[in-house]
């Protein structure tokens, strides 16, 4: 088993809720839809990291929920190593999940406030058959990887006895009882206090070189994707825009709306509050609806370099080859398809 | 530089007696004209109770049980806020002292229109104003703030988060006063919005000469945009220093690792540590320095005595660590008392 071997892959994801009609569109037979994830690609291996950042609303948090199977996707696939999946509750979503696991983002929400944290932990365990001969073995086992020790101490607590931080890491353990290859950690540590983030990233990157996992960071932060991911993928309005490694994205961002994000981001050593060569925001710092999204190139209508061919085109991925595997969505690197236009 | 509002020795509680939550304790912070003071700390270090206690905006049972809110006016006597009559605090509230609230977007009424929750701070405190100018008025607040007037006749439901913070800064300009606190203001909004709502509010700053109080968790924000920061931990101020020198060289143990719990977008990738443990409970305080069972250079006077926010040197920063001993003991008011209190 190679390091680099691949758990789960996302090809062409699409997912559009429907919204409620009137009559009129009824009888017209109108359908209108949130376009909320639009054809997503991704690729999760054993022992990497990949962030997946963006804003509010951009359909990140969707796009964990449906490699999770909690949603049915409306295109696209999922391959869990290989094989494409589709699983609607029961039995073979037990299965899936005993694969695919998921951290959300509240702990003071995901965690059952009338049980105590060995209820939580005995479930994960029991239901993925992985007590093994000890079940009380077991229980501190993963209270131990999650470094909530000594294990006693946690285990008959309930959560409103716990800090945020505890909390979150038991529920961190709760996902490793089914002993999963893949995390998906939908912004795990954005509900924590400032000084105690850092301690779960590190936890979590530690569990992932133990044991081997294949981990999903969903976050608004693009300064801890830098710190925590190896791979960074930027989404905007549903659709990805760019990816690369981490630092390639972070230091080098190609695609307009990844420098704004990034120049947007709170910069101590910036200091005086209004640095000149800011990138801009044509618009008014909201994203578009996704209802009827902007044709071409969602960022357009907000895109300080918008060419004529950005309204109507849709941008494909484009290498920027500065670094392999480095990618924008945007017409500006469209250099040699131009040229050859020209030419022709 | 002259202050405007100077904070001494105030101390909030939750409850009564023995019992009681001391959620802010003898903390003395003066705000300067013109300058925006940034006000950090985590969940539960008392920096929000801080701003309810100062402006009186405390619901019960938040008791403020001592110390002085002196404030001094454009013109006029100085006064002191927490012995202000009820109509005396009508005047001075709004007025003189405006707050944006935490989650402002949901601070706004669901059920009128953007143009009568304006113009109802106008009518309370300038009842002699007629319709036309209060409208008038309201309409260019919205401008100031860069939402387009004819937005006016909205419900907040119609507007987008970002909008309804802008329209609730509006509000707390429009009576033109010389503090405006802001307690995590843009928490809720996206980096991008955030940026263009805070680099506004410097403009605005700047043209109409307010002063900030500005409170968030997100220190690497404030290094940006205050001028000097204070750091609460369990309820006292641990630090106090110009943005860029509390930046570059903090002096307290616990400051220096808030500082490093930011990853930095920019710089070397290093690894870093945040800080292990968790936040006090303010119910069952430490004893001595609050912060000691967490600190890295902990030694013994930090488990029994509280350490005196005082100055190590002579730049005026005021720091309280053993580690950084005042170098004038006599600007140290009297509060090195044991902790015996549990």
């Amino acid at each position: 088993m190679t390091s680099t071997q691949v758990v789960l892959e996302a090809i062409g994801l699409t997912k559009h809720f429907p919204v409620r009609r009137s009559l009129r569109q009824i009888f017209r037979k109108e359908h209108s839809a949130v376009h909320a994830v639009d054809d997503v690609h991704l690729t999760l291996r054993r022992g990497r990291v990949v962030a997946l950042v963006g804003e509010s609303g951009s359909g990140k948090s969707t796009v964990a929920r449906l490699l999770a199977q909690l949603y049915p996707r409306t295109g696209g696939d999922i391959r869990l190593h290989g094989a494409s999946t589709s699983v609607n509750g029961g039995r073979g979503f037990r299965a899936y999940a005993a694969r695919v696991q998921m951290i959300f983002q509240d702990p003071f929400a995901s965690l059952n406030p009338v049980h105590t944290i060995r209820y939580h932990l005995t479930r994960a365990l029991k239901i993925h058959h992985n007590t093994g001969d000890d079940l009380e073995a077991a229980l501190h086992e993963l209270l131990g990887r999650v470094s909530l020790t000594p294990p006693e101490r946690y285990l008959d607590k309930f959560p409103h006895e716990l800090s945020g931080g505890q909390r979150q890491r038991v529920a961190i353990a709760r996902a490793l009882g089914a002993r999963p290859e893949a995390l998906l950690a939908d912004e795990p540590v954005s509900m924590l206090d400032v000084s105690i983030r850092l301690g779960v990233l590190n936890l979590l990157r530690d569990l992932k070189e133990r044991l081997n996992l294949a981990i999903l960071y969903i976050t608004h932060d693009i300064a801890s994707a830098r710190y925590f991911a190896d791979e960074t993928l930027v989404m905007y309005a549903g659709r990805m825009v760019e990816g690369g490694d981490s630092e390639t994205v972070t230091q080098t961002p190609a695609h307009p709306y990844t420098r704004l994000l990034i120049d947007s981001a709170p910069d101590p050593d910036r200091l005086t509050g209004n640095a000149g060569e800011l990138a801009t925001d044509r618009g008014n710092g909201e994203p578009p609806s996704l209802i009827e999204p902007p044709t071409g190139c969602r960022f357009h209508p907000r895109c300080p370099m918008a060419m004529a061919r950005c309204t109507t085109d849709l941008p494909v991925r484009i290498e920027i080859g500065d670094r392999p595997g480095h990618w924008a969505a945007c017409w500006l690197y469209d250099q040699e398809k131009a040229a050859s236009e020209g030419v022709a | 530089m002259d202050p405007i509002l100077e904070i001494r020795h105030l101390d909030v509680d939750y409850g009564l007696g023995d019992r009681a939550v001391r959620a802010v304790r003898d903390v003395s912070l003066t705000l300067h004209r013109g300058e925006v003071l940034g006000l950090a700390g985590e969940s539960g270090s008392g920096k929000s109770t801080l701003a309810y206690g100062l402006t009186r905006l405390l619901a019960p049972p938040g008791v403020i049980s001592g110390g002085q809110v002196i404030y001094h006016p454009a013109s006029g006597e100085p006064y002191d806020v927490l012995s202000l009559s009820d109509n005396g605090l009508r005047q001075f509230r709004w007025a003189e002292t405006a707050i944006v609230f935490q989650g402002a977007m949901n601070s706004l009424n669901p059920v009128h229109k953007i143009s009568t929750q304006l113009t109802d701070v106008l009518k309370a405190h300038e009842p002699s104003m007629s319709e036309h100018t209060r409208q008038a008025r309201a309409r260019e607040m919205l401008k100031l703030v860069g939402i387009s007037p004819d937005r006016m006749d909205a419900y907040p439901h119609q507007l987008s988060g970002g909008m309804r913070q802008r329209v609730m800064i509006g509000m707390a300009l429009i009576l033109q006063p010389q503090v405006v606190i802001m307690d995590e203001p843009t928490t809720a909004l996206d980096v991008v919005m955030q940026r263009q709502i805070l680099g506004q509010l410097i403009e605005l700053r700047e043209r109409l000469g307010f002063s900030v109080i500005f409170i968030t968790h997100d220190l690497s924000l404030l290094v940006e945009f205050s001028n000097r920061i204070a750091i609460m931990y369990g309820g006292r101020i641990v630090e106090e220093a110009p943005a860029a020198t509390l930046y570059r060289d903090a002096l307290h143990p616990y400051s220096k690792g808030l500082l490093s719990s930011f990853p930095a977008l920019r710089g070397p990738r290093r690894e870093l540590a945040g800080i292990p443990g968790s936040p006090p409970d303010l119910a069952a305080m430490p004893a001595g320095c609050s912060f000691h069972p967490r600190c890295p250079r902990a030694f013994e006077p930090c488990s029994v005595t509280i350490p005196v926010l005082g100055r190590p040197d002579a730049t005026g920063r005021t720091v309280a660590c053993w580690l950084h001993p005042s170098a004038d003991a006599a600007d140290s008011p009297g509060v090195s008392v044991a902790s015996g209190e549990h």
